[in-house]
């Protein structure tokens, strides 16, 4: 465990990096000993200071969520990033390039709760009912480390790669789907590049809120109502750079598209 | 695509196939001990392998379209699908147990299975002719088997070995194709209740329909009749699975409805 002025230290060194932004060396070069609790303690540090500076927390993202994903990074629980306001985009509108390193696209489930979730076993089923509606949704993944090469101490304390992030579509009651079966396709400038099934995330994507919801009340916390959850990419994550169209479909959700700025 | 092969020797690489899968042995490839073997041979080859079930009792009930994934078609080394034939014996009851000392070397692969109302005759037969002529599509288990040794197949190997079909179960869910978006059909296969893979009806020929319709054109140049009431298996959703450990799969298309198989070893009579 880290001292608190190493954190504080680390926390500046992150920060820096997606305000500039520039590439850093993995953190773990000179912290071996760090370990996933300092990167939570981390992204604590960081929420803090943007809420000082009058940033807003708009929900979650979850990570590492697909199976192919855990195996490769040796761990079997997602990691859970911050989503803050200021980085929702428009659906049909344009993602800021501008702070970018080398941007990634993919597509996913979003959850929107009506209702505050807390507890450490929340079910399936209470995160069904406590859902106002589930979206589809494009995540820009951008990695503040150099060739997104990363260990999982250091991208949990990057935040989970966390850049921009648009919700869009048609919203449904997750009542109505079976979501681990929607077919989703992931296209750029009008070419499929990556497709799925929603149950690619956990075998069903509300079990990344459950896992959520646990993982915050071990911290002392919950999940208010409100929030917006990204369940983790059902799709690979595909390159994509400045002036890309991308686009995606969903079976019974509808499509969601966006520009990246040239 | 020409015929090279002389009709003794179509007859004795299709008796070969019959032995081996008469008897769950496997035999080398053709490719390489076969000079000058085309497609169309293979597909003669087939037609002699199937024969011979025919004759022994098997009625032949529909078709199978394989190699229909961007995947398969690089590992194989084609652009274009194939197909084999269905028959009575191959087909399985939802949930059915099956024993996996009758197969030489299954896998498993979930796909949607079409049921026609009117026969399709190509050429000239679009997605939309499919939609128009199906009954109804079922979620469907394909157990593929490979008479051909460790599974070393290329295009004229697997075209001649019955496009490596094995047995299939179809889903007790129908649903009708006019009310599903099958390119966009997501796939789960749990095996004892745990994810094991996914995939999306786009990546059989970027919609199943769309593998419906290129058979339905194929066949129609060979001049083999496509009728109401067979069942077509339009291609895998996902990956092969390996099926030796055993266990209960279910798979499950958006949709569609789910299927399910239980795979045992030994004590069960298939």
């Amino acid at each position: 465990m880290l001292d608190a002025a190493a954190i504080e230290k680390l926390t500046g060194i992150v920060a820096a990096a997606q305000a500039a932004p520039h590439t850093i060396a993995k953190l773990t070069d000179d912290y071996p000993g760090m370990t996933v609790a300092d990167s939570y303690a981390v992204q604590d540090a960081l929420l803090a200071r943007w809420q000082a500076e009058g940033r807003v927390l708009a929900g979650y993202k979850a990570g590492l969520t697909s199976k192919a994903k855990m195996d490769q990074m040796g761990v079997s629980e997602p990691s859970f990033g911050l989503l803050m306001a200021d980085t929702i985009d428009a659906d049909g509108g344009i993602i800021p390039t501008g702070k970018l390193i080398h941007p990634r696209a993919e597509a996913e489930i979003a959850f929107v709760m009506k209702d505050e979730l807390a507890g450490a076993a929340v079910s399936i089923g209470d995160v069904i009912a406590a859902t106002d509606f589930v979206q589809p949704a494009l995540e820009i993944i951008d990695s503040r480390f150099e060739k997104f090469k990363f260990d999982l101490v250091s991208v949990i304390a990057d935040n989970g790669s966390s850049a921009r992030f648009l919700l869009g579509g048609r919203p449904r009651r997750p009542q109505e789907l079976d979501l681990r079966t929607i077919g989703i396709l992931l296209e750029r400038n009008g070419e499929v590049a990556a497709m799925a099934s929603s149950g690619a995330v956990l075998g069903h994507p509300a079990r990344a809120v459950q896992m959520l919801v646990a993982w915050l009340h071990a911290r002392g916390r919950t999940l208010p109502a409100g929030s917006i959850v990204l369940t983790g990419g059902a799709t690979e994550a595909i390159p994509v750079t400045k002036g890309d169209a991308i686009a995606a479909r969903f079976q019974d959700m509808g499509g969601i598209s966006v520009r990246m700025e040239r | 695509m020409t015929r090279t092969l002389e009709q003794a020797a179509v007859e004795r690489h299709g008796d070969e196939l019959y032995d081996a899968f008469l008897n769950r042995t496997t035999v080398p490839n053709l490719r390489d001990r076969v000079a000058g073997i085309t497609i169309t041979d293979a597909y003669h080859i087939q037609a002699h392998f199937v024969e011979r079930r025919v004759r022994a009792g098997e009625a032949i009930v529909g078709k199978k379209i394989g190699v229909t994934s961007r995947a398969i078609q690089e590992a194989i080394g084609v652009f274009e699908p194939d197909f084999g034939q269905l028959t009575s014996a191959m087909a399985f009851e939802d949930g059915a147990a099956i024993d996996l000392d009758s197969l030489i070397q299954p896998r498993a692969e979930a796909e949607i299975a079409f049921v026609l109302k009117r026969d399709l005759k190509g050429p000239g037969i679009t997605a939309t002719d499919v939609l128009r002529a199906t009954d109804h599509v079922r979620t469907c288990f394909e157990i593929v088997d490979s008479r051909i040794c460790g599974w070393d197949i290329k295009i004229e190997d697997t075209v001649a070995d019955n496009a490596s079909c094995g047995v299939y179960v179809l889903g007790e869910d129908k649903a009708d194709p006019r009310d599903v978006d099958l390119t966009l059909a997501g796939l789960l296969v749990e095996r004892d209740g745990e994810a094991v893979a996914s995939g999306v009806g786009a990546a059989v020929q970027g919609s199943p329909l769309n593998s419906v319709a290129w058979l339905a054109n194929r066949l129609g140049q060979l001049g083999i009749p496509f009728r109401a009431g067979e069942v077509i298996l339009s291609g895998s959703l996902g990956p092969l699975l390996p099926v030796s450990d055993g266990g209960l799969l279910v798979a499950t298309i958006g949709g569609v409805g789910s299927c399910s198989i239980n795979f045992r070893r030994g004590g069960v009579h298939a």
